[in-house]
């Protein structure tokens, strides 16, 4: 699969480099494992860390470090140490279509999410991956023919469709396409599937976000 | 320049082509054989460079040679799953060392970075010359770094060697975030015929 909206620029040379907190790790990769063109661009940006990796100047290591990876190379032979063998990932079953990434951090399929209600029509799950962060990452669902009211975002916003389309200002969004906002961009979303559209998102600035689902409430609460 | 400007003024003298061949060569033969000596030789070169960015990320000097241990036994653990048609060994070895730095120092997860990486090595390479592509990416990812103007550059090197979050290289050169990724995406921009060229 490939998607129609894609990373920044400038996301790529942040996730290459290691400069994203997990929520925004976890959307991007999700995006990646979906979209073959950021996975080159992101490769691209990666051949640059390797030429800075060429060019350092070189800092001479501890008298003991040869002798230490050896005897650690005769541990792992011998079997005293365990090898770095993946997490293993809760088994999803045929029907799963969350990608690897998010799987890691979701631990039941998507049909299976227990959601809770942030408005009519609209469904929040929160994703924990890190409490230091400050940053949320949670996942929306949006009924068919809700239109979310037009919102600024506090921070950056990385937003990944997983399922179902919306349409907004920005063009249309389906399965794959991400909308990667920085804190100048207003949208409204229009879900327009006849499915409810499911997205991952991860913003930097929690509070605003709550304020962001206040004002998306205050409108039907007001009805 | 300020000192608090003053970044790493990288050399962008590279490995000569008949070293960058030997690296993929040791890999294979670790992948293979468990070859130690290729190990070693793949350490002497590498781990001097594996510590000196680890320090640039600030690391202190024991749990920047910590790493450099990681970073060479994950090399040996995962020697069978580099493939050369993906990008140059110091191109792999830098993604290993930055999922270590995100691991100890930024105490985040690299785990997702491994679920994009398992996925990519299943989706094989259809071009043929795959490996020729590589080889020449390599190199003119390298000029193109070295022609950089200057504040690009700069913000190139803080985030990939001195592994400076966003925020905190605006801060350091006095600039607004907008500046700080629109001069990212610059940077990026000369990178990209790269990839449109060879394609």
């Amino acid at each position: 699969m490939t998607a129609n909206h894609h990373l920044d620029d400038a996301s790529i040379v942040r996730y290459a480099s290691g400069d994203f907190s997990t929520e925004f790790v976890v959307v991007s990769a999700s995006h990646l494992a979906m979209c073959s063109v950021c996975r080159k661009a992101v490769a691209l940006a990666e051949t640059a860390g390797g030429t800075y990796l060429d060019t350092l100047d070189t800092v001479e290591l501890a008298d003991d470090a040869l002798p230490a990876l050896m005897q650690r190379l005769d541990d792992e032979a011998a079997g005293t140490t365990a090898g770095a063998s993946p997490a293993a990932l809760p088994e999803h079953g045929q029907e799963d279509t969350l990608p690897l990434p998010l799987r890691r951090v979701v631990s039941t399929p998507l049909d299976a999410i227990s959601w809770k209600s942030v408005g009519p029509g609209i469904h929040k799950h929160d994703i924990q991956v890190n409490k230091e962060t400050g940053q949320s990452l949670f996942m929306l669902k949006i009924a068919p023919g809700k239109k979310v009211p037009e919102h600024g975002h506090g921070g950056g916003e990385m937003t990944l469709v997983l399922s179902g389309s919306y349409r907004d200002d920005l063009g249309w969004f389906g399965p794959g396409d991400i909308a990667d906002l920085d804190e100048h961009v207003q949208h409204q979303p229009h879900v327009d599937s006849i499915t409810p559209c499911i997205c991952l998102v991860a913003t930097e600035a929690p509070t605003r976000f709550t304020g962001w689902i206040s004002r998306i409430v205050q409108p039907f609460v007001g009805i | 320049m300020p000192a608090a400007l003053r970044v790493v003024e990288a050399s962008y003298e590279r490995a000569s082509m008949p070293d960058v061949d030997a690296h993929k060569a040791m890999i294979a033969r670790i992948a293979a054989d468990k070859d130690r000596a290729a190990f070693k030789a793949l350490f002497l070169h590498f781990g001097p460079r594996i510590k000196a960015l680890m320090q640039k990320a600030g690391a202190s000097s024991d749990i920047a040679d910590d790493l450099v241990q990681e970073v060479m036994m994950s090399l040996w653990r995962k020697a069978h799953l580099y493939s050369p048609e993906k990008g140059n060994v110091s191109t792999w070895i830098f993604t290993i060392a930055r999922n270590a730095r995100i691991d100890r120092l930024r105490r985040q997860s690299s785990k997702p970075y491994e679920d994009v990486e398992a996925i990519e090595l299943a989706s094989p390479e259809p071009d043929g010359e795959a490996e020729m592509y590589v080889s020449q990416r390599s190199e003119r990812v390298a000029s193109a770094l070295a022609e950089l103007p200057p504040e690009q550059k700069q913000i190139m090197e803080l985030a990939f060697i001195n592994d400076l979050p966003q925020s905190q290289i605006a801060e350091k050169l006095s600039l607004p975030l907008g500046t700080v990724k629109s001069r990212m995406r610059l940077a990026y921009g000369k990178l990209r015929p790269v990839l449109e060229d060879l394609a």
